[in-house]
């Protein structure tokens, strides 16, 4: 018998990390919607952070795992309204991913014209980049490089 | 109990659907293909975002279309529909082409969905909302990305430029179908639950004409309109396409991996 509270379902969710940026986490991310009792089963609703992110089936299956090693039975609903965007990564999130190399979206970025924002390099500081492609490595990522060091880098695009 | 609206959704999600599936489909096709990895690469990525939009609206057709009942999958409609049950246009299953070609047909396509589900974010289907309301700013991306290619290809070499142009020819004829209305939509959208094509026609055309002549290109009008893919009529590479798309589910049944 588990005497684990939604709390401690809340925490462990949470502290999925990505399956692709492994730094940072789900609550990092901001894709954990809801944790509610369902019957005798936690339901955790996500939220993807693109439609065709390969990494959603991985992520809904690592929470089921983290909610089980607490002795409860999960299930991962997924929905997509309100979509989700960049601007509900965290402030310790952005950090990570700075602290990795990798450039943060800049925020509040809600609008469907793009604009064009110069991220600074992750590893230099400079401003002075620009983008070698506006794909990158993972759905959510363009690959751009940096003036002054030489070194390219990973931005995470704004959505 | 299933009523006539919700089979005329689920048809009206399945087109959506359909339009985006084989897209992704011929998307993938492109990997290793592209000029540069970069491209290959940014193709995969639009193919993938299309192909979460396709998932997202296969499954919402099938629970419409099902009522009470046990529903059709994702996988069900993707892989177990022959030719004349999939309701795309003849744009999106056109052979890869070069790359001047899928560049022109992505503007198009991606001036079209972009106006398509920024008319349908507040959908009073949480499904097709939800969508839209997310696809529509990936979709801003793709828009953008065949924009500065159409840019870069008309605007660039001699040869550049003829391709460019002669792509844009060749995907003139399969434009209309895009805007075109049929029954099942008219009546959807005089309920509020779906958006008239036709509605979209001038803006989408504008969008496009001011990136062509931008690019020095020039629009073309067609001697002839591609017709019929919403009711199962596909052009000839339709089939070989679905061949390849389908084959593994087919030969393995439910094999996984
Ligand atoms: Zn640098």
């Amino acid at each position: 018998m588990t005497t684990a509270t939604l709390d401690d379902v809340r925490r462990v969710v949470a502290d999925v990390p990505d399956p692709e940026l492994p730094f940072v986490t789900l609550g990092d991310l901001g894709v954990v919607r809801d944790v509610q009792w369902h019957g005798d089963t936690v339901l955790v609703t996500l939220t993807p952070t693109y439609s065709g992110c390969p990494a959603t089936e991985v992520i809904a299956r690592h929470v089921v795992e983290a909610v089980t090693g607490l002795g409860l039975a999960a299930e991962v609903r997924t929905v997509l309204a309100p979509a989700w965007t960049t601007d509900w990564i965290t402030e310790r999130g952005l950090k990570a991913l700075r602290d990795n190399g990798i450039a943060p979206p800049h925020q509040g970025s809600v609008s469907v014209t793009l604009g064009r924002h110069v991220p600074s390099c992750p590893r230099c500081g400079s401003s002075g980049t620009e983008e070698v492609s506006r794909f990158g490595a993972s759905a959510c990522t363009a690959l751009w490089r940096c003036r002054s060091c030489g070194e390219p880098f990973d931005h995470v695009r704004p959505l | 109990m299933i009523t006539r609206t919700d089979l005329s959704l689920a048809t009206y999600c399945l087109r959506l659907g359909d339009d985006a599936l084989v897209m992704s489909h011929r998307f993938g096709e492109w990997v290793t293909y592209a000029p540069q990895i970069e491209e290959d690469v940014a193709l995969a990525n639009i193919g993938l975002d299309l192909l979460g939009q396709a998932r997202a609206l296969l499954t919402r057709s099938g629970e419409l279309a099902a009522g009470d009942g046990p529903a059709a999958t994702e996988d069900d409609l993707a892989y177990w529909r022959d030719e004349r049950a999939f309701t795309n246009v003849h744009l999106v299953e056109q052979p890869r082409g070069d790359f001047a070609d899928v560049t022109v047909r992505l503007l198009w396509f991606a001036a079209y969905q972009h106006a398509l589900y920024a008319a349908l974010t507040d959908h009073p289907d949480p499904t097709l909302g939800g969508v839209a309301a997310k696809a529509v700013k990936e979709v801003a991306y793709h828009l953008d990305h065949a924009t500065q290619w159409v840019l870069r290809l008309g605007d660039g070499t001699a040869e550049s430029h003829r391709r460019a142009q002669d792509a844009v020819a060749a995907v003139a004829p399969y434009v209309d179908e895009l805007f075109t209305d049929d029954e099942l939509v008219t009546d959807l959208a005089d309920a509020g639950l779906a958006v008239l094509p036709s509605s979209l026609r001038a803006g989408v055309q504008s969008v496009v004409t001011a990136v062509l002549l931008q690019a020095t290109l020039t629009p073309v009008t067609p001697t002839w309109h591609a017709r019929g893919g919403r009711a199962g009529v596909h052009s000839e590479s339709m089939g070989p396409m679905l061949a390849v798309m389908q084959h593994l589910a087919r030969s393995h049944p439910g094999a996984s991996w």
